[in-house]
Order: structure tokens, then sequence, then C-alpha cells
């Protein structure tokens, strides 16, 4: 079980903003988070994974205390090893696909078989600036997944696949996720996108004040 | 001909950039993360050298390390080092003239580095050291290699630091380009020309190996 009650400001033109959430997610769950631009999907993401603190909040993994900002304790994203696919796939220029998945893991069974469900087997000596956009984002899906995180944070991680690529690979991740019971956590803003694959949604909003 | 001049800048070069990698790659990021007060005064700090003319840098360093009085009569009196009039000290006005060149272009290519390159690696669980040495190094090579050259060319061309505390002692602190004032001085228009030259010569080379190199990573926009 995986429950988060955070309170974060965001930098926005119209006045302060402030991100509000409080929500519990069960383990094994996969979750689309839906919501406007601006409205804090992202920032939602890198506050649970560790990367961007909140002012004020709680998040509780499985029984373990992440984040507990009155008692100050806040894990390291290192402690957290969420798996984070990110907008940008954040991919290193320097690494080939093999090595992004072996500068994640050691477990070279597990990183024959990413490549496989990715279909990048083929591309395993190429670097990020060889690969299409679509690569590239498959790329980043399974470096995340390299380390079997407990937690998975996807951060609009189908918009560059085509329908065809996009429905293999989400019957793919069904079974990684289902066999690593990993918690799912996918950022959209298309309800469409993601038929079939998750199990609940959440909204989120900014609460606005001056 | 006596060539030591042009040995004893090589070897001052070589160990001046040796030096400042090992002392410029940790604080170059440390000063690319954040921007608090404490670390814009240590960057102007670093920085003075490039615009503070060089017999100023070189007056306070004599002053500082005269073993006549305060850190460099304790210097001498504890450890038997003397800064003033040595080589140790060439080097040490070195690395303080030249450390804006080795700081500069790896701490501007490390912020230019999207940020959430260290993240993806911190949320594989990576450390800073890691990261550091795995992912953001690797990105700044040309950053790196133009960083190394310049402090190595910048050293070779040092003149007003170097002579005001090493002074011009042959096979000690005799530098080419004092060696080449001190040509001049004497009217021996020949020598000077055959230092400078090598000096030149071996700059340029230097600067246009860089130019190659980085041009092969340069991507113009329209491409």
């Amino acid at each position: 079980m995986i429950s988060i009650d955070i309170e974060k400001k965001l930098k926005a033109y119209s006045g302060q903003q402030v991100l509000k959430v409080n929500e519990e997610f069960a383990d094994g769950s996969i979750t689309k988070i839906y919501g406007p631009s601006g409205a804090g999907k992202t920032t939602l993401l890198n506050v649970i994974a560790g990367l961007v603190q909140p002012e004020k909040g709680v998040i509780k993994v499985d029984g373990i205390t992440w984040l507990d900002t009155n008692k100050k304790i806040a894990l390291s994203p290192q402690k957290r090893m969420a798996g984070f696919v990110f907008q940008n796939y954040a991919l290193f220029p320097n690494m080939t696909v093999m090595e992004h998945l072996q500068y994640a893991s050691n477990d070279e069974q597990w990183i024959k078989r990413l490549l496989a469900i990715g279909k990048l087997d083929t591309l395993a000596t190429h670097k990020p600036e060889y690969l299409s956009g679509g690569q590239q984002q498959r790329l980043a899906i399974l470096r995340a997944l390299a380390i079997k995180p407990k937690l998975l944070l996807m951060d609009e991680p189908f918009s560059a696949l085509d329908a065809g690529m996009k429905t293999a690979l989400i019957a793919g991740l069904k079974l990684l996720f289902k066999e690593l019971k990993c918690t799912v956590m996918i950022v959209s803003h298309n309800p469409q996108e993601l038929e079939g694959l998750c199990d609940g949604e959440i909204s989120v909003n900014q609460d606005y004040s001056t | 001909m006596d060539l030591s001049p042009i040995w004893l800048t090589l070897k001052l070069a070589a160990i001046t950039t040796l030096l400042l990698l090992i002392i410029g790659l940790p604080l170059a990021w440390w000063l690319s993360k954040g921007r608090s007060i404490f670390k814009i005064i240590i960057e102007a700090i670093i920085t003075m050298p490039l615009v503070l003319p060089p017999s100023v840098l070189g007056f306070y360093l004599l002053i500082a390390f005269s073993p006549q009085h305060g850190v460099g009569k304790w210097l001498l009196q504890t450890f038997n080092i003397q800064f003033v009039f040595s080589f140790q000290g060439l080097v040490l006005a070195s690395v303080i003239y030249s450390m804006p060149f080795m700081i500069g272009p790896i701490k501007s290519a490390l912020q230019q580095l999207p940020r959430s390159l260290a993240q993806a690696s911190y949320t594989l669980g990576k450390t800073e050291r890691q990261t550091f040495l795995k992912v953001l190094l690797p990105n700044i090579k040309p950053s790196l290699l133009t960083a190394i050259v310049l402090t190595f060319a910048h050293t070779l061309g040092e003149f007003g630091v170097v002579l005001m505390i090493g002074g011009n002692i042959p096979n000690i602190t005799r530098v080419a380009s004092i060696a080449v004032y001190d040509s001049v001085e004497n009217m021996d228009y020949a020598t000077a020309n055959v230092y400078s030259l090598i000096l030149f010569s071996f700059t340029f080379v230097l600067v246009i190996g860089v130019f190659i190199f980085n041009k092969a990573h340069a991507k113009s926009p329209l491409e």
C-alpha cells in the first residue's frame, strides 16, 4: 500500500498555485494520473521519486516512511529506487542501448528479456542519437524496469509510439508489472491512451491561492 | 642554444594542468550545483585572475609566501617549503592563475546538461559520485578537453605572475616567457625569436587540435 498526502507550491504566472494530493494506491495497482497542463502531474511524480521536496507531506510505501516533513524524514531517490520514465526520456548520450540497461542492472537474463519486450534487441549497440523517438521512449521504459522497481512512475510514456507498437508494448508491460508485483502510476493527458491498462485513475488539479 | 626554459615551461604547464584537473573537476561540479551566496563568492575569487593584472596576483603571493614572515616563514620552518623564488612557487602561482580556465568550461558544460540526466541516474540507485563519473563527465568531453588545453596553453604564456614570485633563476624559475623578455633586454633578438616561435607554434597546434576535435561534436542548429 502506498499512501501519499502532500502539498507543493507550484511556480505559475497566475499567482501562487498549490498542488495538493491525498491518495492511497493498492499494491500492484496501475493508476492513470490525468489533469490539465501545468496542474502538477510531473511534479507529483518528482515528489514521489524524491527528486523534488514538497513543503508539507507524508509518503509511506509498504509501511516505510519515504517522506515526513514534520519528522524531517526524506529518503533520497537512491534509497526510494522508484523506476522513473521521464517525459524527455533522459537517456544518457554516451551509452548504447545495452549500456543503459547494464548501468541499471547486472542481471543479463533480465536485460535480454527487456530488450525483447521493447523490441530493441537488434539495436543494442546503438546510442540514443541513432534511435527514433519511439525507440528512445521504449529504451527509457526498459531502463526504468531494469532495476525491478516496486513502484514505477511513468511520465507520458507512450506519447511517441505508433498504435501497433503501443498495443504490443502495453501487453508485454502488463505481464511484467504482474510478475514484478509493481505498483504503477502513469501520467497522461490523453484519457483514451491507457484504456485496458489502468485499473484506477486520479485527477490532479491545483488549488489557487494568492 | 639553451632549451631549458622550454622544458621548464612544459614541465610547469603539465604539472599545473594535472593539479588543476584534480582540483577543478570536483570544484566545478560543486559550483554547478545551486547558486548560494557562498558559492558565488568562491566563484568570484576563482575568476579574479582573469581580470586582475598578473603582477598584482604575483605581488600578493610574494608577500604572502615571503620566508621572512607570516605563512611563508611558518611553511619554511615547519615543512622546509619555500614558495618564493622556487619551482613549487611557480606551480602554486600557475594553479591559482590558470584556475578559471579549467573551472569555467567544465562548470558551464555541467550546467548545460539536462537535470534529468543526473535525476535518472539517481532513480537507478546510483550515488552522486557514480553519476558524475559515468553519466555527467563522459557527456562533457569536448568542454573537458577545451579546459585542459586552455589551462595548459595559458600556463605556457604566463609572465607577470611567475616573474613576481619566481624571478629569473636558470633551470628553476626561468620559463620561456621570461627567457624571451630577458633575451630582448640583452638585445639578443635571435634567441628571443627562437623561444617565441617555439611557444607560438606549440600553442597554435594545441588550440587548432582542440578546435578540430570539437568540430566533430558541434552541430549546426540547421543540421
